[in-house]
C-alpha cells in the first residue's frame, strides 16, 4: 500500500476551486499546482509546468488537510478493532492528513520502542501523518512518571494520561512539572475517577429513567478546575481533550482571559448529539465523555463559535460488532467518526453557528496551534497537504461506504451532506472519490 | 348411543335437507316451549340410560341460563355447576385471552358421576370439546350427556347433542345467540367472518 | 421518542403484548387488561384444579443472571399453572467467565426451541437488548434489570391496590426509601401515573433519590410527616446493608428513625391507608414488625397476587408472539 502512495506522487493541478486557507486568511477562487510533494504555485502555473494529473474543482472547496487531535487506530494491541492501514485510510477519506493517536494502545505508548513501532507501521501502510501522544505515567497507571524526555525525542507531540486517573494531586503536579521541563503540552481527558466511578451515561433525566449508572457533570468540571489551578502553578501548557459540559467551557474561557496557556477541543458529535440519543439503550451513542444535556451542547457550540474551544476533533474509536452488542453498560464507549467529521462540522455552518472559513479554521489552524506546529498553510514551497470537498454532495453512512474497520456510528443509515473528493498528503493523492 | 336416538338424528338430518332449499331468514322459535320439550326428552333419555343421580353443568353464559331452568324443572338435588371454558379454547394462539372470565364452579366431585352438560348453541363443536377437556381435568365422569337448546349447521368436529331443543340452518356470516337472563330469547346476529 | 420505540418493541402489529420489558410505552388500557386477566387467574388459584392448559407444550426458560429465589419461584409456579414446561437455566458467573457472550448464550438457547425467556439481569437494558437484538421472536419477560424496571412487581402492586381500594382515581400513593437503587420504584411510579392516581410521592433523603427524579412524575418529600399526609397507600422499599458502606446513609438506626414505617409514622397517613412492601422486608429497618403484620398491611397478599399477575403477563405475551407469527405466515 505504501508503494502505491509513493507511486501516486504525480504532479498535480487543482483547477477552479475555492481555496479557503485560514493559515493565510485566504478565501478566493484560485488554482493550485503541486509537484515533488510541495506546493509549486498558486494561480498561474509555473513556466513549463504540465500537471500529470488534473483535478477539476469547480464549485468545490479546497483547504489545508484536517488535523485531528484524537483518533484511535486499533493498532497496536486492538487489531480486532482496526489497523493503522485501515484507520489512516479512513482518515484520508475523511479529509484528515494529520492525526494524533492517544497513548492507551496496547502496549501503552510509554516507551520510545512503542513510538517507533507506530511510526514504522505508519510509514509502511499509513495514509496520513500519525503523531503519537505519549503516556504521562508509566503504563498509564497514574503513579510513576514516564520517560518523557525519551518520548519527546522519539516523536511524541504531547503527553496525556488518557482516561486513566492519576493517583493523587501531588503526583499530578509532579507530572506537570516534569512534562513542562520538556516543553510538552499536557493533553487532559478531564474526569474525576471517584465521581465518575461505574458510570456510563450523563447524570440526568435520561439516565435516571433508563436506570443507568451516572457520570455527573461535576466529574468533569472538578477535574478541569484542579488541572487549571495546578497548571497555573507549574506553568505547563494545558489542552483539554474532548470536553462535554457547558461549565467546563466557561471555566476554560475564564482561565484564558486570565492569560493561562490553555486550549480545548470538542468531538464533532458532541456538538450535534445529546443525552436523548442514548434513549432506548442505543449503545451506538455510548461514548466517553458521555453525551450530556441539550444545555451542555448549546454551551459547547457557543464556545466553538467564540473560539474558546479552538479545535474540532473526531475522537475516532473504531469497535468490532461484539463490543457494541451487549447490554448498554457493558458496551465499549466510542464512535467511529473519522469519515463523518466533515459533514458534521458542515452542519454547524448550515445552522449558522460558524461560517465556512471559521469551520475550516477549527479543523486546521486551531489544532495546529494546539500542537505548536509551524505550519504556513498552502503557500509556495510548503508541504502539499490538502483536500478537495463538495459541501453539497450527499452520501449515505452505512457498512459499505465506511472504510474504517469500525462501523459503530449512531449515524448509520443517515444521509450526510458534505463529502471529500480528494485528499493529498505530501503531494500524493491518498484518497480520491 | 341407543338406537332410537340414532334414528332420531337421522330423521332430523333428512328434514334439514328438505328444508335447506330456499330458506332465508327463519323465524326463531320461542325458548319456553323448547325448554319444556327438552325437559321431557332429557327425562326419557336418562331413564333409558338408567342414569341415576346425575349432576348438571352449564357452560357460561348462555348454557348456564339454560341449565338453571333445566336444573329446576328436573328437580336435581345437587347444586348446579358452571364452566367457563376461556382457558381451554383452541384458538388462544390466534385470538389471545379474552379477559372477561367468570370462574368455573363445580361444587361436587366429577369422579364416577353422570354429568349432564348444557350449552345454549352448538355450532362448530369446539366449545363442547373445550368443556370436555376442562371436565376431565376435574376428574373422570361415568358419562356425559350433552344437551343444547339449539343446534346450528357448521360442525367442524364430530360432536352432536343427545338432547336438542331445535335445529336451525343459518347462512354464512350469521350467528344465533341466546339473550338473557330474563327473558330468554334467541336472536340472530350478523358477524364479520 | 422513546415511548414510541418502547411501544413498538413490546407490542405486536395488532397492539397486543409480546414482550414485557417495562411499564413505559404501555397504555392504560393494556395495563388494565393485565389486571383484569389476573383477576381470572386469581379465581383459578382458588379452585381445586389450579392448572389451565393455555401454555401447554410451550417452553419457558428462567434466565436469572441475578440470584433470586422468590421471584424465580413465583414465575416458575405461574408458568407451571399454565401447563408450560419450565427450564431453570443455571447461570453462574462461571458461564460468563468462560467467555461466552450473552448474545451467544441466548442464541444457543433459542436454537433449543424455547418459546419464552424470563430474564433477570444486573444490567439495566439487558432484556431490551435481548428483545431487540438477539431473540425478537421469543417472548421476553423482564424479571428485573439493574436499576431500570421490575414491571411484573409493579403490576402485582397495582393489582393489590385495585383489589383493596377499588380504583386508582383520587389516590395519593407514597413510595418511601431507597428510590435511587430501586427498579421496583421506577416501574411503580410509571404504572401509578399511567393508571391515573392523583399523586405519586417519593419520601427519602437526598442521597437515596436519583437526579431529576421529578421528571419521573413524582413529588419529592424528605420527611414522613409531610410525605405521608393524606396518603392512601404507603409502599415501603427495601434498604440494603451496603448503602451504609457507600456513604449514602449513616446508619440503619437513623434511617429507621426518620424514614421507617412505625405505628407512629403510619398515623400521618390516612386511617385506612394500605401498607405495602415488595419484599423481602427488613423488620426494624424500613418497617416495624407490628405494622408489617398489622391490619393495614397487605404484604402477604401481594405475594399471592404475584402468581396470578405473572400468569396474566406470561399468557398475554405468549399469545401476542403466537399471533404475530401467524400474521407473518398468513402474509407470506
Amino acid at each position: 500500500m505504501g508503494k502505491d502512495v509513493r507511486a501516486s506522487k504525480k504532479s498535480l493541478s487543482i483547477i477552479g476551486g475555492r481555496l479557503i486557507d485560514p493559515f493565510n486568511g485566504r478565501d478566493e477562487e484560485v488554482d493550485i499546482h503541486i509537484a515533488g510533494g510541495v506546493i509549486l504555485a498558486l494561480g498561474a502555473p509555473p513556466l513549463g509546468f504540465e500537471a500529470e494529473h488534473t483535478i477539476s474543482a469547480q464549485g468545490l472547496i479546497v483547504c489545508p488537510g484536517f488535523i485531528d487531535l484524537s483518533a484511535r487506530l486499533g493498532e497496536p494491541g486492538f487489531e480486532q478493532k482496526g489497523s493503522i492501514a485501515s484507520e489512516t485510510a479512513a482518515a484520508a477519506k475523511g479529509g484528515v492528513t494529520h492525526l494524533c493517536c492517544p497513548p492507551d494502545s496496547f502496549p501503552v505508548v510509554d516507551s520510545p520502542a512503542v513510538v517507533r513501532l507506530i511510526l514504522d507501521r505508519t510509514t509502511q501502510s499509513g495514509q496520513c501523518l500519525v503523531s503519537p501522544i505519549g503516556a504521562l505515567t508509566q503504563g498509564l497507571a497514574g503513579e510513576q512518571l514516564s520517560e518523557m524526555a525519551a518520548l519527546k525525542e522519539a516523536g511524541c507531540v504531547a503527553v496525556s494520561n488518557a482516561w486513566q486517573p492519576v493517583k493523587n494531586n501531588q503526583v499530578l503536579r509532579r507530572c506537570m512539572e516534569y512534562a513542562a521541563t520538556f516543553d510538552f503540552t499536557l493533553f487532559v481527558n478531564a474526569q474525576d475517577a471517584s465521581l465518575a466511578a461505574g458510570g456510563c451515561a450523563h447524570e440526568g433525566a435520561v439516565a435516571t429513567r433508563l436506570g443507568l449508572a451516572p457520570i455527573p457533570e461535576a466529574a468533569e468540571t472538578i477535574a478541569v478546575v484542579t488541572h487549571l489551578l495546578l497548571a497555573e502553578q507549574t506553568g505547563i501548557r494545558l489542552h483539554f481533550s474532548q470536553i462535554s459540559s457547558r461549565t467546563s467551557a466557561k471555566l476554560i474561557a475564564e482561565a484564558q482571559l486570565r492569560g493561562l496557556a490553555v486550549t480545548a477541543d470538542v468531538a464533532a458529535h458532541q456538538l450535534l448529539l445529546s443525552e436523548e440519543n442514548i434513549d432506548h439503550y442505543s449503545s451506538l451513542s455510548h461514548c466517553l465523555p458521555p453525551l450530556r444535556s441539550q444545555a451542555d451542547r448549546q454551551g459547547l457550540r457557543e464556545a466553538i463559535a467564540a473560539g474558546v474551544v479552538q479545535a474540532i476533533c473526531s475522537d475516532h474509536r473504531p469497535h468490532e460488532n461484539a463490543a457494541k452488542s451487549r447490554p448498554f453498560a457493558e458496551t465499549e464507549p466510542g464512535i467511529s467518526s473519522l469519515e463523518t467529521i466533515l459533514p458534521l462540522s458542515l452542519r454547524l455552518v448550515e445552522e449558522g453557528l460558524l461560517d465556512l472559513p471559521a469551520m475550516v479554521r477549527r479543523l486546521t489552524v486551531g489544532p495546529a496551534e494546539v500542537l505548536g506546529l509551524k505550519s504556513q498553510g498552502l503557500m509556495d514551497g510548503e508541504s502539499a497537504d490538502l483536500l478537495v470537498f463538495d459541501p453539497e454532495k450527499r452520501w449515505r453512512v452505512d457498512e459499505n461506504t465506511l472504510i474504517s474497520a469500525g462501523k459503530n456510528t449512531p449515524f448509520l443509515g443517515e444521509s450526510m451532506k458534505g463529502a471529500v473528493l480528494a485528499t493529498i498528503r505530501k503531494g500524493a493523492l491518498v484518497y480520491q472519490a | 348411543m341407543p338406537l332410537w336416538s340414532l334414528l332420531k338424528v337421522g330423521l332430523l338430518h333428512s328434514r334439514q335437507l328438505g328444508r335447506s332449499k330456499g330458506n332465508k331468514m327463519q323465524e326463531l322459535p320461542d325458548v319456553s316451549p323448547l325448554m319444556d320439550k327438552m325437559t321431557e326428552d332429557l327425562k326419557q333419555l336418562l331413564v333409558s340410560r338408567a342414569v341415576q343421580n346425575p349432576v348438571m353443568v352449564g357452560i357460561h353464559t348462555g348454557g348456564a341460563w339454560v341449565a338453571e331452568r333445566l336444573h329446576e324443572s328436573l328437580g336435581l338435588a345437587e347444586p348446579l355447576g358452571t364452566l367457563d371454558i376461556a382457558f381451554y379454547r383452541d384458538d388462544y394462539d390466534q385470538r389471545g385471552l379474552q379477559p372477561q372470565v367468570r370462574p368455573s364452579s363445580l361444587p361436587f366431585s366429577i369422579d364416577g358421576r353422570h354429568v349432564i352438560l348444557v350449552d345454549d348453541v352448538i355450532m362448530s363443536g369446539r366449545t363442547i370439546r373445550a368443556a370436555f377437556n376442562e371436565l376431565f381435568d376435574y376428574g373422570r365422569p361415568a358419562s356425559i350427556t350433552l344437551v343444547t337448546l339449539l343446534s346450528v349447521n357448521g360442525r367442524e368436529l364430530p360432536i352432536q347433542p343427545d338432547v336438542c331443543g331445535h335445529e336451525l340452518i343459518i347462512q354464512a356470516g350469521e350467528r344465533v345467540k341466546l339473550a338473557g337472563p330474563q327473558p330468554l330469547a334467541l336472536k340472530q346476529v350478523k358477524v364479520n367472518s | 421518542m422513546s415511548t414510541i420505540a418502547d411501544q413498538q418493541l413490546q407490542l405486536n402489529s395488532k397492539g397486543q403484548l409480546r414482550h414485557f420489558l417495562n411499564i413505559s410505552g404501555l397504555e392504560r388500557a393494556l395495563l388494565t387488561e393485565i389486571l383484569d386477566t389476573a383477576d381470572s387467574f386469581v379465581s383459578v388459584g382458588e379452585q381445586a384444579v389450579k392448572k389451565v392448559p393455555l401454555l401447554r407444550g410451550k417452553v419457558v426458560a428462567n434466565l436469572f443472571f441475578e440470584a433470586s429465589t422468590r421471584t424465580r419461584t413465583t414465575f416458575e409456579l405461574a408458568a407451571k399453572r399454565l401447563s408450560a414446561d419450565v427450564l431453570n437455566i443455571n447461570i453462574s458467573t462461571s458461564a460468563t467467565s468462560k467467555g461466552e457472550s450473552l448474545k451467544d448464550m441466548l442464541q444457543n438457547l433459542e436454537a433449543m426451541a424455547c418459546d419464552m425467556f424470563v430474564v433477570r439481569h444486573a444490567q439495566s437494558g439487558a432484556p431490551h437488548f435481548i428483545a431487540e437484538h438477539v431473540c425478537p421472536s421469543i417472548a421476553i419477560i423482564n424479571a428485573g434489570d439493574g436499576r431500570h424496571a421490575h414491571p411484573t412487581q409493579a403490576m402485582l402492586d397495582m393489582y393489590t391496590i385495585r383489589r383493596h381500594k377499588g380504583q386508582f382515581e383520587g389516590l395519593n400513593v407514597a413510595i418511601v426509601g431507597d428510590v435511587l437503587h430501586s427498579r421496583v420504584a421506577r416501574s411503580e411510579i410509571k404504572a401509578l401515573n399511567t393508571l391515573g392516581v392523583n399523586e405519586v410521592r417519593v419520601v427519602a433523603p437526598k442521597t437515596l433519590l436519583p437526579i431529576d427524579v421529578e421528571s419521573l412524575g413524582v413529588k419529592v418529600f424528605h420527611t414522613m410527616r409531610e410525605g405521608l399526609a393524606g396518603a392512601d397507600v404507603v409502599i415501603m422499599l427495601r434498604l440494603q446493608r451496603e448503602r451504609m458502606q457507600t456513604a449514602l446513609l449513616p446508619s440503619e438506626h437513623e434511617f429507621y428513625q426518620r424514614y421507617g414505617l412505625s405505628r407512629e409514622s403510619l398515623r400521618y397517613a390516612e386511617p385506612d391507608a394500605l401498607v405495602m412492601h415488595p419484599g423481602p422486608i427488613n423488620r426494624g429497618v424500613e418497617i416495624e414488625s407490628e405494622v408489617a403484620d398489622g391490619a393495614q398491611s397487605v404484604i402477604l397478599k401481594q405475594v399471592n397476587y404475584g402468581i396470578a399477575v405473572r400468569m396474566a403477563v406470561l399468557s398475554m405475551a405468549m399469545s401476542g408472539q403466537m399471533a404475530e407469527k401467524n400474521t407473518l405466515q398468513v402474509n407470506r
